[in-house]
């Protein structure tokens, strides 16, 4: 599908982008949005130490979680407005989704 | 995904913004009837594309009773395209002859699902349909078997060789033939699809009202969002039983006595309703979401007491039954002997 490829593209071009910053500034924080039962980003490039922000933009709750040196990392129950983050200490590729809304996900690199 | 299967809708979808259509915009300014548009193909995932014979063998074997132990269940016994691809009782009966614990949902409109059965326990569909093939409860066969038992009917043999070159007949292929099968059940155009295509006329008014409220003061789309009417998520709607749901798969609070959101299609001929069977009607779902349910640390955020009048049940109840359709009948395949 010649339409999903160009999206794809886009998203590369954006995710590597925000992984430049992230070098630059390692420390600064990425914000993810979850609009619309969507995370903001569907693949992201991180550094280690570095973290994402969770914010829930829906009028819907999400509970976002993820699984780290195989142990759950869950943000528990995120209500409407509220925000709450994750930070990725070691290198690793992360599969990040909401436990309500498995539609949801997103794939996080950390170099 | 590579193949696409088009299903025939027309390209050109107008809607009419007629005068009185303007109690469905929105918020910010849509019709309402724009997200529930239908799509025009059935996706098929690249690990298994389309491929007509490949859906003609799944379609084989889910009317096959040798598929399970005692050589007389087959898929269809309890996804019955007669009840909408459900079975019409609150559990249904397997092998042993002993009831299931959760009742039986349809297999409606899966191409478009995330992860399978009611606790989201199968990724996907090629996994989920070995599952009720060994299932003790359900068909109770040993996969083995099944290889040997299939193996050694020529004619499944061939048609395994046809359709995966090189592999014949094993527990893989046979999960994916059934999947492809699967991904082409998919309801036709219903009334609600006429009516969002611009004719007005296509249902009544107090199934327009209806519609209204599924999207406001009923909250219903908080789940039940886009053509097939699920969010594909789970969510514990306080039916009050024990069943631990999606909790017993994912450990997460929030999923406690959660199940997987079902799609609306054809609904009415799906009774009896939820992960249990316990409601018989329409009118009884209605009840429980007004004010029917249990309340508890689970239950989701996105219930709360409606305070519906009687006019307005019965009008959420005249909208969902125009989302059935009238769905050519369904042969039984010839099988191999
Ligand atoms: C004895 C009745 C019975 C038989 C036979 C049966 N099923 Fe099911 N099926 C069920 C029940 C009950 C569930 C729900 C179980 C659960 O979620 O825990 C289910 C769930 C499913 C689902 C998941 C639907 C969803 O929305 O996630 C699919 C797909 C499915 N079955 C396909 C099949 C196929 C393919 C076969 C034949 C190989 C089959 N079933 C045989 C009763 C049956
Ligand atoms: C919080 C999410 C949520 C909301 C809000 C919601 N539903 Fe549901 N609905 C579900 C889930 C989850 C199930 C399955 C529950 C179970 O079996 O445990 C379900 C089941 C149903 C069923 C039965 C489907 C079947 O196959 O048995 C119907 C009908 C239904 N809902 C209609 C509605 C209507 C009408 C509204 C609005 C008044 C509504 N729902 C609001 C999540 C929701
Ligand atoms: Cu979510």
């Amino acid at each position: 599908m010649n339409t999903k490829h160009t999206i794809c593209a886009g998203l590369l071009a954006l995710t590597s982008s925000i992984a430049v910053s992230g070098a630059t500034f390692a420390a600064d924080p990425v914000r993810v949005t979850q609009q619309g039962k969507q995370f903001s980003e569907k693949n992201l490039n991180l550094v280690a130490g570095q973290e994402i922000i969770f914010i829930n933009d829906d009028k819907v709750a999400h509970n976002v979680y993820t699984i780290v040196k195989g142990k759950k990392r869950d943000l528990g129950l995120q209500k409407s407005g509220e925000e709450d983050s994750i930070t990725f200490d070691a290198a690793g590729t992360y599969r990040v989704r909401c436990a309500i809304h498995p539609k949801m996900k997103m794939v996080v690199k950390v170099k | 995904m590579s193949e696409k299967k088009s299903f025939g809708i027309k390209a050109a979808m107008v809607i009419a913004l007629t005068t009185g259509a303007s109690t469905l915009i929105t918020a910010d300014g849509h019709d309402m009837r724009d997200a529930y548009k239908r799509p025009a193909e059935i996706p098929f995932p690249d690990e298994n594309p389309y491929v007509e014979d490949k859906a003609d063998l799944g379609k084989q074997l889910f009317f096959d009773p040798r598929l399970s132990r005692e050589n007389n269940l087959t898929c269809g016994s309890c996804h019955n395209p007669s009840f909408a691809w459900e079975d019409a009782q609150a559990t249904s009966v397997g092998t042993p002859m002993s009831r299931l614990g959760r009742h039986t949902p349809t297999v409606l409109n899966l191409a478009w699902g995330e992860i399978y059965f009611w606790d989201g326990r199968a990724e996907t569909l090629e996994e989920q349909a070995l599952g009720p093939i060994q299932a003790g409860g359900e068909m109770a066969q040993d996969m083995d078997q099944l290889i040997d038992e299939l193996k050694a009917v020529p004619g499944y043999v061939e048609r395994f060789e046809d359709v995966f070159p090189g592999e014949g007949v094993t527990p893989e292929n046979i999960g994916k033939a059934i999947a492809t099968y699967e991904r082409t059940i998919v309801s036709a155009q219903a009334p609600f699809d006429e009516w969002v295509n611009g004719d007005e006329d296509a249902i009544s008014d107090a199934a327009k009202r209806g519609f209204e409220l599924f999207n406001t003061k009923a909250k219903c789309v908080a789940c039940h969002e886009g053509w097939n009417f699920t969010d594909w998520g789970f969510h514990d709607i306080g039916l009050g039983d024990n069943d631990e749901g999606r909790f017993e798969v994912l450990e997460i609070d929030a999923l406690k006595h959660s199940f997987k959101t079902p799609g609306l299609r054809n609904i009415v001929e799906r009774a009896p309703y939820m992960h249990d069977g316990s409601l018989k009607t329409l009118e009884e779902v209605v009840d429980h979401y007004n004010d029917g349910f249990t309340d508890r640390p689970s239950l989701s955020t996105e219930m709360v007491k409606l305070g519906l009048n009687a006019d307005e049940k019965s009008d959420l109840v005249a909208f969902m039954k125009t989302l059935s359709s009238d769905d050519p009948a369904v042969s039984l395949p010839k099988l191999p002997n």
